[in-house]
């Protein structure tokens, strides 16, 4: 391009009929719980947001909060036992007003719950649609508080339930429709059809997941602590995305559920966006990553997004949205001649030799530290065991080596890492499980390679249909 | 330890000897152990002298098991708090670290385990007994420095009798009187051996053995005999005029002011040798006052026995090296020093050094602190006549330190010349079990 200005992606997005500068959504929470905040998040480069649940007002305890930590990383898990909007209704419906009117481009939501009668769903959907709304999402998800008094998940776990409430609010909506749909149900493809029958234009998966984060090990009281006792809460954060990228899959591949989509779980960068929108997301809403560092992690959202889609050619979110549920099948259609195998790039190993101790106590008994010893390929019995290994070790005398008296160590092999160090796989008995690789620290260290079984591919299926010895192996 | 001398610390030598690495408080400790990757067979615990089983305690701080992590490095080294401020940990754990191949900072080992002992120490634990029946065995353990201690606690841990003797009046030998105050104050040295006396071990201060009698007396009562009695005194400056009262050994200088004795260097000084002691005196001197202090080194840099951080360490506080420099005189006035006559040195093609003709000068001074080695104690142990010696160690089976008399054994600087605190402690835990084995099988 002459002009020197670079072109980058489109990342604009058509959702149901509700339009947004670019996929990134506030979830309905903390974040969304007023207009101004609202506005800082536009600011900012959000381009929708859902707001807090409106409905009748709450009052809200204190504390509210609890999380997990994970080996020092805070906040891989939040819960949260906040109810709905505890503002009054007619303060949340005249910001709505006010932001749409300074900020027409960008996508707001109204997120409703209220009692479960026709009347009262006619009349917020009325108020949220006056004030100007682009859309309305039906809360039957929050998992704690809401559900005791019959609302939020105590619908969305029982599908005639939500069709019946879908079906009450469409009578009355002129803006589309989305059904929020809870992961505290034993298949969620249920609630999913059920909202679709009632009429639903879209749906937003998951709301948060029932949980007790952890206990005090002094007070024995449950996080949240509210005045010596505790509830259960909603989970949520990094660490919920590997169950809603399913449960998005299982709803998005269901010809009777599949409506567009908006992804919700764990989502915290611009990977994880796309991963949802691969599964066939249209937008996806992020509440957690956005209450731990605040509206700006969109900038990098939006930018790595658009780099990504420049790498990989695509102009638009809709040129790869849905990608990968074609790669998504019934175990049973796997290859089962398909095999990989461990391998360890000696150069870059850096000798910490938790693959070694993964794959004997986690896998299958096929990495060795033989090296200096002399391979031997076999069966477990032929190696020296992990307790054997370390024996030797602290039989060994070691003194603090003094400059002027002792020679330096000896490099021990061709590798920076010595060689007794280096673990071995043996490829006859590697399963290809991919432990090792995932359990070493260093990137590209161990790869899983293709070998070739010289065998055709042959699924579960197939082998079970095609060959008759094989129904015993099957009981 | 009824007959310990208190020690009380002296606050202008706290105020002028803050830790060289302070301690990590307890969510940085966490956070530096969650780090760690948790190897397995870890290098960090094959390169310790005492095997202390690394990622184990770590990741007892990681998981809030501060008992459990301070009991597990106290299992293999029961002085474990002093090797964490003292050890040279980047030629031992921290130098095998993995991360160093990672293309990170080693993990901090050695203040992880500050802070698993401080803690300890904080909330009063105490060693554990190993055995709850009480054994007949009798152990002396000569010298109350770090090798006797260690093999003290593990016998008696093991329920036998142990007597810890020594010449001074505090237990710790070089451990109390010998390392620099900003890495090892001498009440933190004291805390730790106190457990040990906790334990039950008696400790007998101001006892020599002198001569035959009182040895053979000693082997009456003991049925073993452990010597972990370390060096003798240091080389002295054999140049005219060393014998001034203004030349001070090393050793003798780190003591008094480590007890208070000593709280201001005033002038200049001069340090004679570039070793580790050489250089925690000299650091010492600079902090105590000293307008300024130079290390004289007949070699370069390249030869000095210090390790490289240690040298680093003391051009950081101010200290300057002056190589290919011999001393050959200490010249004196009524009130004092006047300078250190030196000379210049060459190296030869062959490595040899010798003095340049003609090159004489002088470096004014007031104090001059030899610090080039300890001599064995070749007298005294002359006296223990089945004992076969080698270059002025005594000679011992590797594995369980015991000596070509089998009633004796033996560890730490006696055995292997002078190296460190780790490995004393190696070496007397090694005994330890190796004399309760030996007694377990007498009295079988």
């Amino acid at each position: 391009m002459s002009s020197g200005i670079v072109k980058r992606p489109d990342t604009s997005v058509d959702f149901a009929g509700i339009k947004s500068p670019n996929p990134f959504w506030l979830a309905s929470a903390p974040p969304t719980n007023c207009g101004e905040q609202i506005m800082r998040a536009f600011d900012a480069g959000w381009g929708g947001a859902v707001w807090k649940t409106i409905g009748a007002q709450v009052t809200n305890v204190s504390s509210r909060y609890s999380s997990i930590d994970w080996n020092g990383q805070r906040m891989m898990g939040l819960n949260n036992i906040e109810l709905i909007s505890d503002r009054p209704i007619e303060v949340n419906l005249r910001e709505i007003t006010e932001v749409k009117k300074r900020y027409p481009k960008h996508a707001v939501i109204a997120s409703l719950m209220v009692e479960s009668t026709r009347e009262a769903w006619h009349t917020v959907v009325q108020q949220a649609e006056d004030a100007g709304a682009d859309g309305l999402e039906l809360n039957f998800g929050c998992p704690h508080g809401m559900s005791e008094r019959g609302m939020g998940a105590a619908v969305g776990q029982v599908p005639e339930y939500a069709e019946m409430i879908t079906a009450w609010v469409k009578e009355r909506a002129r803006t589309p429709v989305i059904v929020k749909l809870t992961p505290n149900i034993s298949d969620i493809r249920v609630v999913a059809r059920a909202a679709k029958h009632g009429g639903a234009d879209a749906l937003s998966a998951i709301n948060t997941i029932n949980s007790i984060t952890g206990i005090d090990l002094d007070t024995f009281t449950p996080r949240p602590y509210v005045g010596g006792k505790s509830s259960h809460g909603g989970y949520c954060g990094p660490v919920v995305k590997p169950i809603a990228l399913n449960m998005v899959q299982q709803v998005m591949s269901d010809p009777d559920a599949v409506l567009p989509m908006s992804g919700i779980g764990g989502i915290a960068n611009w990977k994880d966006a796309v991963e949802f929108i691969l599964l066939g997301s249209g937008t996806v809403q992020v509440c957690t990553a956005a209450m731990h560092y605040g509206y700006r992690i969109v900038e990098d959202m939006i930018d790595g997004l658009q780099n990504w889609m420049t790498e990989k050619k695509f102009n638009t979110i809709e040129d790869f949205r849905g990608l990968s549920l074609e790669k998504v099948t019934d175990w049973k259609h796997l290859d089962l001649n398909y095999k990989v195998v461990a391998r360890i790039d000696e150069s870059k190993c850096i000798g910490c030799d938790l693959c070694y101790t993964a794959c004997w106590d986690g896998a299958h008994q096929c990495i060795h530290l033989d090296r200096v010893s002399g391979p031997v390929d076999g069966h477990v019995e032929v190696h020296r065991k992990p307790a054997e290994v370390e024996a030797m070790s602290r039989e060994r005398i070691t003194v603090t080596p003094i400059p002027k008296l002792d020679p330096p160590p000896e490099a021990g092999g061709p590798y920076v890492t010595p060689l007794a160090r280096i673990p071995r796989v043996d490829e006859t008995e590697c399963v290809g499980c991919n432990l090792c690789s995932l359990v070493c620290p260093v990137e590209d260290c161990i790869t899983m390679v293709e070998v070739n079984t010289g065998l055709p591919p042959q699924s579960w299926e197939q082998r079970t249909s095609s060959s008759p010895e094989s129904v015993a192996e099957k009981s | 330890m009824a007959s310990q001398t208190i020690f009380e610390e002296h606050p202008e030598i706290a105020k002028l000897f803050p830790d060289l690495h302070p301690p990590l408080t307890r969510q940085a400790a966490v956070i530096e152990s969650d780090r760690c990757l948790n190897c397995f067979d870890a290098p960090c615990t094959s390169a310790c002298p005492t095997h202390i089983d690394v990622p184990r305690f770590i990741k007892k701080i990681a998981s809030g098991n501060l008992q459990g992590s301070a009991l597990s490095i106290l299992d293999a080294n029961v002085l474990a708090a002093s090797c964490s401020r003292v050890c040279p940990v980047e030629v031992l754990c921290e130098g095998a670290c993995v991360m160093h191949r990672y293309n990170k900072q080693p993990i901090e080992i050695a203040r992880l385990q500050r802070h698993a002992m401080d803690t300890f120490h904080a909330k009063g634990g105490s060693l554990p007994m190993k055995s709850d029946i009480e054994r007949p065995g009798k152990i002396a353990c000569l010298g109350a420095g770090p090798a006797s201690l260690a093999a003290a606690a593990e016998l008696r841990q093991q329920g036998y009798q142990v007597t810890v003797f020594d010449k001074r009046p505090l237990p710790g030998g070089l451990n109390t009187y010998g390392v620099a105050e900003y890495k090892l104050p001498t009440s933190s040295s004291l805390r730790e051996i106190q457990l040990i006396a906790d334990l039950g071990v008696e400790f007998r201060f101001g006892i020599e053995i002198a001569d035959e009698a009182a040895l053979a007396e000693l082997e009456r009562e003991f049925d073993v005999i452990f010597l972990g009695v370390g060096l003798g005194a240091m080389q002295k400056l054999v140049v005219p005029g060393g014998d001034h009262p203004a030349v001070v050994d090393a050793l003798k200088f780190i003591e008094e002011y480590k007890l208070g004795l000593k709280t201001k260097v005033v002038g200049d000084v001069v340090v004679v040798g570039a070793g580790n002691t050489a250089i925690d005196a000299a650091c010492a001197a600079k902090r105590l006052g000293a307008n300024s202090v130079r290390i004289l080194y007949r070699r370069t840099e390249e030869h000095i026995s210090a390790f490289d951080f240690e040298y680093e360490h003391a051009r950081h506080e101010g200290v300057s090296f002056d190589w290919l420099t011999q001393p050959v005189a200490v010249h004196s006035f009524d009130d004092g020093l006047s300078s250190i006559e030196c000379v210049a040195m060459e190296i030869g093609a062959d490595g040899s050094v010798k003095q340049v003709t003609g090159s004489s000068f002088h470096i004014k001074c007031d104090l001059v602190i030899p610090a080039i080695g300890q001599s064995p104690l070749l007298e005294f142990l002359s006296k223990f006549r089945d004992l076969k010696m080698d270059k002025g160690c005594i000679v011992v089976d590797r594995a369980t330190g015991q000596t070509t008399d089998p009633k004796y054994f033996a560890g730490g600087d006696c055995v292997n010349g002078g190296r460190e605190v780790v490995d004393a402690v190696a070496d007397g835990k090694r005994s330890g079990v190796a004399i309760a084995e030996l007694l377990e099988g007498a009295h079988v």
